[in-house]
């Protein structure tokens, strides 16, 4: 059976993590490479890199950082983060991620999905979508979440599902950094709407949060940094409480 | 050990590579035909779509090179799918070494199939040491029927062959290279065959 996916997600700007975390037995916790390595030998499915570096240099040395995990590291992983072009995506495949996520580029320019799809592959391209809700409306928001735009987060979901995206990344602007668990309503809505993967996103605080993200939310696999970065949940001990509740767990 | 991997322009290659590195092996990108008819081991790698990744195979002549090789050859993801009879995908005829056919999972699923799957029903070598059901990470939206030539099996939608096997030909539709150490332990295999 197909399992349920645990992603943690690493924020990088020129090169290294940011953010604190707290990992007793790491020396150097600001090497990606380094934490990573950890997170794979513990039983991450998967992991996602998100680049937040604003200059070019922080760019370049992104892709150094994407060559030399994917050197090290035996699970997959994407790359996301300011991805605007078919150059980008090919020179970080080429790099040896194995998708890429793309979001406020993809809602400028839709057209861009179809030509990742064509060109890539729908397999390696993750649509991420930031929204939250205005008026009882979830609007898709850009350039990090601190634009709002008119689309709805349904329709555009099932447009880039149309275009050609193979998953989607859906992070609610409501819930993320809340620790208060995932937005559930609209993931069960997006889950049950779309036939591609859709990764849960922001909220994740207790082991709880994500048995709901999968039974209640319909998510094909859940993403989240600091309760992982600072240890507040270890991703063995998660993994085996969600398996006794039946949910399909790779252990 | 010569490893040769085919190059013929598809998809994400370094993966494999890597993956062979960290197991101490290096390996070669070629789509020389000596060069590879020379190797020990041959892996023909895949990602993209089946039509043309046949016409890539097509115009190098490696279509009809690889049926012919004598050393065991792995292909993997839709590299495995091209050495079936036909794909779905693109109406492509393959390379007809294994007696199968590639399909599309149904709408009843969601497509592609992403993330960690089980594979049952182990046969040969190539699963030395390691036991069903194991885990291995796929990607992938068409699949192989089973078939008498499946060594192993998963269940989608439909239970279908994950990895095929005639003579010294060998297919996985995983990804051995992104499967933590079930995978590296089948590539360790692969490399004693």
């Amino acid at each position: 059976m197909l399992t349920k996916r645990i992603i943690p997600c690493l924020d990088i700007k020129n090169g290294r993590t940011v953010k604190g975390v707290n990992f007793v037995d790491l020396k150097d916790a600001g090497d990606p490479v380094i934490l990573a390595k950890k997170y794979a030998q513990t039983g991450a499915d998967e992991l996602v890199f998100l680049d937040i570096s604003a200059t070019l240099e922080g760019r370049k040395t992104l892709v150094d950082m994407v060559l030399q995990v994917a050197k090290e590291i035996n699970i997959p992983f994407t790359v996301g983060g300011g991805v605007s072009s078919v150059e980008d995506v090919d020179l970080l495949l080429q790099s040896g991620a194995d998708k890429v996520a793309v979001n406020s580029a993809a809602i400028k320019r839709p057209e861009l999905i179809k030509e990742l799809a064509d060109k890539f592959g729908s397999q390696c391209v993750v649509v991420a979508i930031d929204a939250k809700q205005i008026n009882g409306s979830w609007k898709v928001h850009l350039a990090g979440g601190t634009m709002a735009t008119d689309l709805d987060l349904f329709e555009w979901a099932k447009t880039v599902e149309t275009l050609g995206a193979g998953e989607i990344l859906f992070t609610s602007m409501d819930n993320d950094g809340t620790k208060q668990g995932f937005a559930n309503e609209a993931l069960a809505r997006l889950s049950t709407a779309c036939n591609i993967p859709i990764i849960a996103s922001g909220g994740a605080g207790t082991v709880d949060h994500f048995m709901d993200a999968f039974q209640i939310g319909k998510a094909d696999a859940a993403l989240a940094a600091s309760v992982f970065h600072f240890g507040t949940i270890d991703i063995l001990e998660l993994k085996k409480t969600l398996q006794e509740q039946n949910i399909p767990i790779r252990l | 050990m010569k490893v040769v991997l085919i190059d013929y322009g598809v998809g994400n290659i370094k993966s494999i590579q890597f993956a062979f590195e960290r197991l101490g092996v290096s390996i070669v990108l070629s789509k020389d035909p000596e060069i590879i008819q020379q190797a020990d081991k041959v892996i023909l790698p895949g990602v993209g779509e089946a039509s043309s990744a046949m016409r890539k195979l097509k115009e190098t002549g490696l279509d009809a090179l690889i049926p012919t090789l004598k050393q065991p050859v792995l292909g993997i993801c839709l590299g495995m799918q091209l050495m079936c009879n036909h794909s779905d995908e693109g109406n492509t005829t393959g390379l007809k070494i294994f007696n199968t056919e590639v399909k599309r999972f149904s709408s009843d699923v969601k497509v592609p199939q992403m993330g960690w799957n089980t594979i049952n029903n182990l046969k040969t070598d190539l699963f030395f040491k390691l036991k069903a059901p194991e885990y291995m990470y796929l990607v992938h939206s068409y699949y192989a029927q089973n078939c008498a030539q499946a060594i192993a099996l998963t269940e989608y939608d439909i239970l279908y062959a994950s990895a095929l096997q005639k003579d010294n030909f060998y297919g996985v539709q995983f990804h051995p290279e992104k499967s933590s150490r079930a995978g590296e332990q089948l590539l360790k295999n692969f490399m004693k065959l």
